[in-house]
This record gives structure tokens, C-alpha cells and sequence, in this order.
């Protein structure tokens, strides 16, 4: 489209015409605050808070920058004259006139957008509007989270991510005005709902009015329990976005001080759930290959994901049988920490808590189910998001980014590039499309398999491997899967093998890590940055190949036997259930 | 968080086979929820959850969406109208003669809120505007009856006529 020439507070700024005058202000060097905002997928106009003043050649008047397209040249915008300053007050003033202000006490105290707004704007009244104000109790039904709506500022960002990204659509807006709350339909419980547990409502709040159920004081007590042996694990996702939390650039992989920082904290030992992730795919490229050669159920989809897990068994219950009946990869290496590793060190499975650090709710959810219990205990003790593994090094007093770069400890925490780039979408299918390939060819060689590789919500591609010809296909963010799985449902494509992870780019951008405020989100893809440090990490490594890792083969030598064998099939494999759709 | 309660439903298929026929009827216009919903409440007087659930699953949206917009809207209810349906008037000169405190009363004795019922299905309740009685005020009327300068002692009275 044709460029047009404006002037932001008096400085030319030459843009494409329609382009929104919050984005030709972030092209100035103005940041617009915005709460409801987000970019493709709540574009309401609805808070009010982004505000300018905008003559367009009939004088100034104030309007809504996120959805005001710029269309006229020579047209004027004044971001902080006295009168827009004066609105967003007035809009500020009068979303905490119904805010519970107990900040000291509040999780997003330091991260809040709307503190900081507080903060920026000069607000020195908190109680400028007084009047009457809302009770509403905490919804605590969901597993891995809690619904505090005293702190909800109806900005909608998380009824917009769970239809338009999850295609879930359990939370939305209830009755009307100064009545108007977000919950799922009848005052239902988010637990009583088809809820996934994805948290990506969580990871877009922009205040503390949703949260992960919180499990850091647990995990101080277990590693104060001198009877426990507390075993740590690291989801390939964390490292790429914890920095975040202590100022680093986005994308800067900080596993080397995550690993110390963990070691201080005083876990017994710090493993990798990447060892996990090259188990899994010695289980998974097994399991595929028999189905693909030995007329099993395909297409055969992937099983890493417990948000998807739980979508696939709540929206498309009779595809189930589809899913591969693998752990994930952290649940794996829970189940050979008490098995396994237990009987190595010599210790009661009763006596050692799996600790696991995930970029994902769900995993909250997961580690609480069935069959997840190889050694008659569960796998997994606790899921702490990366969030609270932040929180746990600075109540401990940690100094982060002074922290040494550390190696993970062993014989659970050598791993492939392949573990690596778990945490991306398309990444699990690369993994075990690497080894599947060097099976199948028995040569032991290194295939990158880029055109899965990516943002793009359904990928698909058709890999030729000796003359045997498989049909992948890679969704990310659920309401893609929905869509690929109705589309294979109907028969209207043929795929042998599908990745499903339920957040948009993967577990990098999952519900448990680090929230980005909109000012950051709105101009910067997450998924890419933490992506590249995957990516990276995985090139610079010597060992790609899951099948590879000595500690992997030790493994069978010493433990397993067989992938796909019987011992296999009873610790490091599950089932799955049919449920409805709330 | 408990789920709202209401009265037992007593759909029938007829009921529902109507619902299906208007839900097919809309299938391909967009924006059909609002017209269905319309039509659904003149099928059954309300639009309670099992009847929502098959809009739902019928026309593959959420059930919070629906149940956004039926909250949402005053021309929806959630609740059947109650074999006598009390309506109170807040119009200014019954409201200046404490109307609302009669309302909060009945709101008490019968366990219910504005536009419910109760579970029995007896009695349901709803606030209206001036029903040209100001000189009666303040006015509440059961069904066709109508009951005039009442305080909150008599309020009971009235009830105790429908028992």
C-alpha cells in the first residue's frame, strides 16, 4: 500500500497508509500504553487507554490509537498533549476504582502492566473514584491455576487467546456493565470445564488476575526434608526464556547459570528433561515405525504436549487410539529417576521428589493422572512453571547473572540437539524423524528436516526416506490442530505421522513462561527469539542424535532392554480417557 | 463455585424438535446465534443449560459464548416464569415509596434474585417499570392481581394468598 506522511507530536513519520497509529507511533519511538490490545486477535478498541488526539484536517479529536488506521496525509497525532494525558488518568483512575489494590501481596507486583502504568502515568490518588466495588470469590476449581476476577480488569486478552489461538473458547464475558465478569458459562468452575490447562490465558494477563497454582514453598520444604532425595529437571523451553526474568536480551539461552542457580538452590540433583525428550523418541520412532510398517493406527500423533493430550481427549475423543501411548519427556524421566536411577543410588522410589521446571501449565495437570506412576509413586511430584523457578531464585537470594555456567549433573542429564528442540514446533517430529531415518537407512548420519520448521500454524511435508515415502504434518496452537484433525476426521487428508504441541510456536511460548507485557508482545514474536536459542544450542552440539546418547544406550543395556519392550510398555508408556466437552 | 441452580427442566422432544428444526433453519447464515437464541426462548419461555448445551453442539460454539450473550441481553432468561410471577414496580414514585425494600423482602423469603425462580417453580420474580398505579404506590403484581400501598410487613400476606 502507498506511503503516506504524518506527523506524531510534531515529527515526520512517513508509514504505509493503514497503518494503526500505535504502530506508526512504535515506529517514532513512542510507546502507547494499551490493556486490551493484541496484535490480530483483540483488536476491540475496548479499554480506552491508548488514547491520542488525531486531526485528520477537521481539528483534534481523541480516538482509540490500536485500531485507528492512519489514511490521510498530512494527518497530525499528539500522544501526550495535556487532554490525552487527562483521558488515560481519568481511564486509569477509573479501572482501579474497581481494582483490589493489594499490591504488596500480589504476584505480578513489579510485572504488573498496570502498575507500572500507575507508575508511568503519575497516579498519586488510588481512590479518586469511590463507590460501590465487586466481591467475587477466587475460582481455585482448575488444577493448575487460579481465577482472582477482584484484580480483573476486563481487558479480555485471555478470552481472546483461548478462542482464537486454542479454539477452546471456556472463558469469556458474562452479563453486561458494571455486572460484567469474566468465567466460563453458569458460574461453572474452570475445573468443571473442557479447559486444557494451557495457561495461555495466564501468560497474556496483563495483571494478577490469573495465576499458576503456586508450588514454591512445597518445593523449599522437600529440599529441606533431609529424609528426601530431590531430584530437578529442565524442560529444553526454560532455558530459552528464564533470562528474561533477570533482564536478559529475549532468546538468550541461560542454562549453564540455570543449572547453577538450581544447584544452589539445593536440589540433590539437576537433570535434564532433554535426556527425557532422546527417551522419548527412542519409544516414539520405535512405536511409529511398527505402526507404519505393521498396519497400526495411523496417522500416529504425538504425546508430548498435555494440553494437547487433553484437547484431543476432551474435542476429538474417538481419535484418541491416534495418539501415541509414549509418557513426555519429563514424566519419562521421573519414572527412570524412581526406577532405574533409584536402584542405582540405592534409594526407596518413596524417598525421592521429582521436581519438574516447565514452560507449560498443562504439565501441572499432567503430573496428577493416571497411570504416571511407574514405580507405584508418582512420576513427577511437582510442576513448577519457569515463572516460579524465577521466583524461587530470588526469594533464595541468588544473584543470576553472576552465577557460573554449570553442566548438568548424570547419568540423566547428557542429551542430543535432537532433546533440544523439543520446545519448538515442529521439533518433536524433526527428532524422530532424524532417528526413524537412520533406522530405516542404517546410516548414522545427521538429516535436518527445515520445512517443519517455523511459525506457521499447519506444516506439512512429505519426507522420502530410502524410497519410504512419510506424510508428516506439524500444527501448533490448538485451534490449528482442530482444524488439521477435523480435516484428517473427514478424510480430506492422508498424514502417517502429526506434532501437535498446544501453544502458538511450541512449549517456547507456552503458558508458564515468563510474561511478556504488551508493549513487548505487540512488536516482538516471542516464538521466534526463544526458538533461535533451541535451534542453536542443538547446531553447536556434537551429539543430534537421540539414539546416540551413551547415557540413552546404557539405559537399555543396563535397564530397558528393548524400545517397545515389555519393561518399556510398563514405566515409560500410558493411556489416555474420553471426556466431554464443558 | 457452585453452578447456578433452577428449576428441574421438563423439555419435551416436541420441545426439541422444534429447537433442531430452527437451529437447521439458520445453519448457514452468519450471525445466526442471535435469532436462534430468540427463537429457542419462544419454544421453551427460558433458555436453561440443556437447551443452550444444544445450540451448542448443534451450531459448534462454545457453550460460554451463548451463555455470554443470553447473560448479556435483558430479552433472554435463564429461568422459567414461575406459576405466579411477581413483578414489582421501580418506577420513581413507587421506588420514592420504598418499593426497593419490598423487593429486597421478597428477593429474602423467596431465596431468589431478579428474573429467577424458585425451585418448586411456584413463584418467580422480576422488576418492572411504572405500571400507571402511582397512586397505589408502592405496586406489586402476582400474575393479573394487583396489590397496592404495601409496606415490608405485608409483603408476606400477599405470598401467603398464593400458598
Amino acid at each position: 500500500m502507498a506511503d503516506i506522511n504524518v506527523k506524531i507530536n510534531g515529527i515526520p513519520v512517513t508509514v504505509p497508509k493503514g497503518t494503526t497509529v500505535l504502530e506508526a507511533a512504535h515506529k517514532a519511538g513512542i510507546d502507547i500504553p494499551t490493556f486490551c490490545y493484541m496484535k490480530e486477535i483483540n483488536e476491540i478498541g475496548a479499554c480506552r487507554i491508548c488514547m491520542v488526539e488525531i486531526n485528520e484536517g477537521r481539528g483534534f479529536r481523541l480516538v482509540a490509537s490500536c485500531v485507528y488506521p492512519l489514511a490521510f496525509e498530512g494527518t497530525e497525532i499528539l500522544t501526550n498533549s495535556p487532554k490525552v494525558m487527562d483521558s488515560r488518568r481519568k481511564t486509569l483512575e477509573l479501572i482501579l476504582s474497581t481494582h483490589e489494590k493489594k499490591c504488596l501481596s500480589c504476584v505480578r507486583s513489579g510485572n504488573c502492566e498496570l502498575q507500572t502504568l500507575c507508575n508511568e502515568m503519575g497516579i498519586d490518588h488510588e481512590e479518586v473514584y469511590e463507590g460501590e466495588k465487586h466481591v467475587y470469590e477466587i475460582d481455585n476449581s482448575a488444577v493448575h491455576m487460579y481465577r482472582d476476577n477482584n484484580k480483573c480488569i476486563l481487558c479480555r486478552r485471555c478470552v481472546a487467546v483461548c478462542s482464537k489461538w486454542q479454539g477452546v473458547g471456556v472463558i469469556g464475558a458474562n452479563e453486561r456493565g458494571f455486572k460484567t465478569f469474566i468465567g466460563s458459562a453458569f458460574e461453572m468452575g474452570l475445573g468443571e470445564t473442557s479447559c486444557v490447562s494451557c495457561g495461555q490465558c495466564i501468560a497474556v494477563c496483563p495483571v494478577g488476575a490469573l495465576s499458576e497454582k503456586d508450588y514454591t514453598d512445597t518445593v523449599f520444604q522437600a529440599i529441606a526434608d533431609p529424609t528426601k532425595h530431590v531430584i530437578v529437571q529442565t524442560a529444553p523451553a526454560v532455558r530459552a526464556a528464564l533470562g528474561e526474568e533477570f533482564g536478559y536480551p529475549i532468546g538468550t539461552n541461560v542454562e549453564g547459570k540455570m543449572v547453577a542457580a538450581l544447584r544452589r538452590l539445593g536440589f540433590d540433583d539437576v537433570f535434564d528433561t532433554d535426556w527425557g525428550a532422546d527417551l522419548t523418541i527412542m519409544e516414539e520412532a520405535t512405536e511409529f515405525i511398527d505402526r507404519f510398517k505393521n498396519g497400526g493406527k495411523l496417522p500416529m500423533m504425538t504425546s508430548c504436549s498435555p494440553g494437547w493430550v487433553k484437547y484431543c481427549e476432551h474435542y476429538f475423543p474417538d481419535l484418541v487410539d491416534h495418539l501415541s501411548s509414549c509418557k513426555s519427556p519429563h514424566q519419562m524421566l521421573g519414572a527412570m529417576a524412581k526406577t532405574y536411577y533409584a536402584e542405582k543410588i540405592g534409594k526407596d522410589p518413596k524417598d525421592i521428589i521429582v521436581v519438574s521446571v516447565m514452560p507449560c501449565t498443562a504439565k501441572k495437570f499432567e503430573c496428577q493422572r493416571e497411570d504416571q506412576n511407574a514405580a507405584g509413586v508418582p512420576d513427577v511430584d511437582y510442576v513448577l512453571t519457569t515463572r516460579e523457578l524465577a521466583r524461587m531464585i530470588r526469594r533464595a537470594g541468588l544473584k543470576f547473572t553472576a552465577l557460573p555456567d554449570e553442566d548438568f549433573d548424570n547419568p540423566l542429564g547428557i542429551s542430543s540437539g535432537a532433546g533440544d528442540i523439543f520446545g519448538v514446533t515442529g521439533g518433536v517430529m524433526e527428532a524422530a524423524l532424524r532417528t526413524a531415518y537412520c533406522w530405516l537407512t542404517g546410516k548414522d548420519e545427521v538429516v535436518e528436516f527445515k520445512e517443519i520448521r517455523g511459525t506457521d500454524g499447519i506444516k506439512r511435508s512429505e519426507i522420502d526416506i530410502d524410497g519410504t515415502k512419510i506424510r508428516v504434518a506439524v500444527a501448533s496452537g490448538l485451534k490449528n490442530a482442530g482444524e488439521l484433525l477435523t480435516r484428517v476426521q473427514n478424510g480430506e487428508e492422508k498424514v502417517d505421522f502429526i506434532e501437535i504441541m498446544a501453544c502458538p510456536g511450541g512449549c517456547v511460548n507456552g503458558g508458564g513462561q515468563p510474561q511478556q507485557p504488551a508493549s513487548v508482545r505487540n512488536f516482538e514474536d516471542l516464538r521466534v527469539l526463544r526458538a533461535k536459542a533451541l535451534y542453536d544450542e542443538d547446531a553447536g552440539k556434537e551429539l543430534r542424535l537421540s539414539h546416540m546418547n551413551p547415557d540413552i544406550k546404557k539405559l537399555y543395556e543396563e535397564y530397558l532392554h528393548t524400545a517397545g519392550g515389555h519393561k518399556s510398555h510398563k514405566t515409560l508408556h500410558t493411556s489416555y480417557v474420553k471426556r466431554s466437552i464443558n | 463455585m457452585a453452578t447456578k441452580t433452577s428449576v428441574p427442566f421438563n423439555g419435551t422432544a416436541a420441545q426439541e424438535a422444534k429447537l433442531r428444526e430452527i437451529i437447521k433453519a439458520h445453519q448457514d447464515d452468519p450471525g445466526a446465534l442471535m435469532p436462534v437464541l430468540q427463537q429457542a426462548q419462544e419454544v421453551y419461555g427460558y433458555l436453561p443449560i440443556e437447551v443452550q448445551k444444544i445450540i451448542s453442539d448443534e451450531m459448534n460454539i462454545p457453550l460460554e459464548k451463548i451463555y455470554g450473550v443470553v447473560t448479556f441481553y435483558a430479552q433472554f432468561s435463564l429461568y422459567p416464569k414461575g406459576k405466579y410471577n411477581i413483578s414489582v414496580c421501580l418506577g420513581t414514585a413507587c421506588y420514592v415509596k420504598g418499593s426497593g425494600d419490598i423487593y429486597d423482602k421478597l428477593q429474602e423469603i423467596l431465596g431468589i434474585g431478579d428474573g429467577e425462580c424458585t425451585a418448586d417453580g411456584k413463584f418467580s420474580l422480576e422488576a418492572c417499570r411504572c405500571i400507571g398505579a402511582c397512586g397505589l404506590a408502592p405496586v406489586l403484581t402476582v400474575n393479573e392481581d394487583v396489590y397496592g400501598r404495601l409496606t415490608t410487613d405485608k409483603v408476606k400476606e400477599v405470598l401467603a394468598k398464593y400458598e
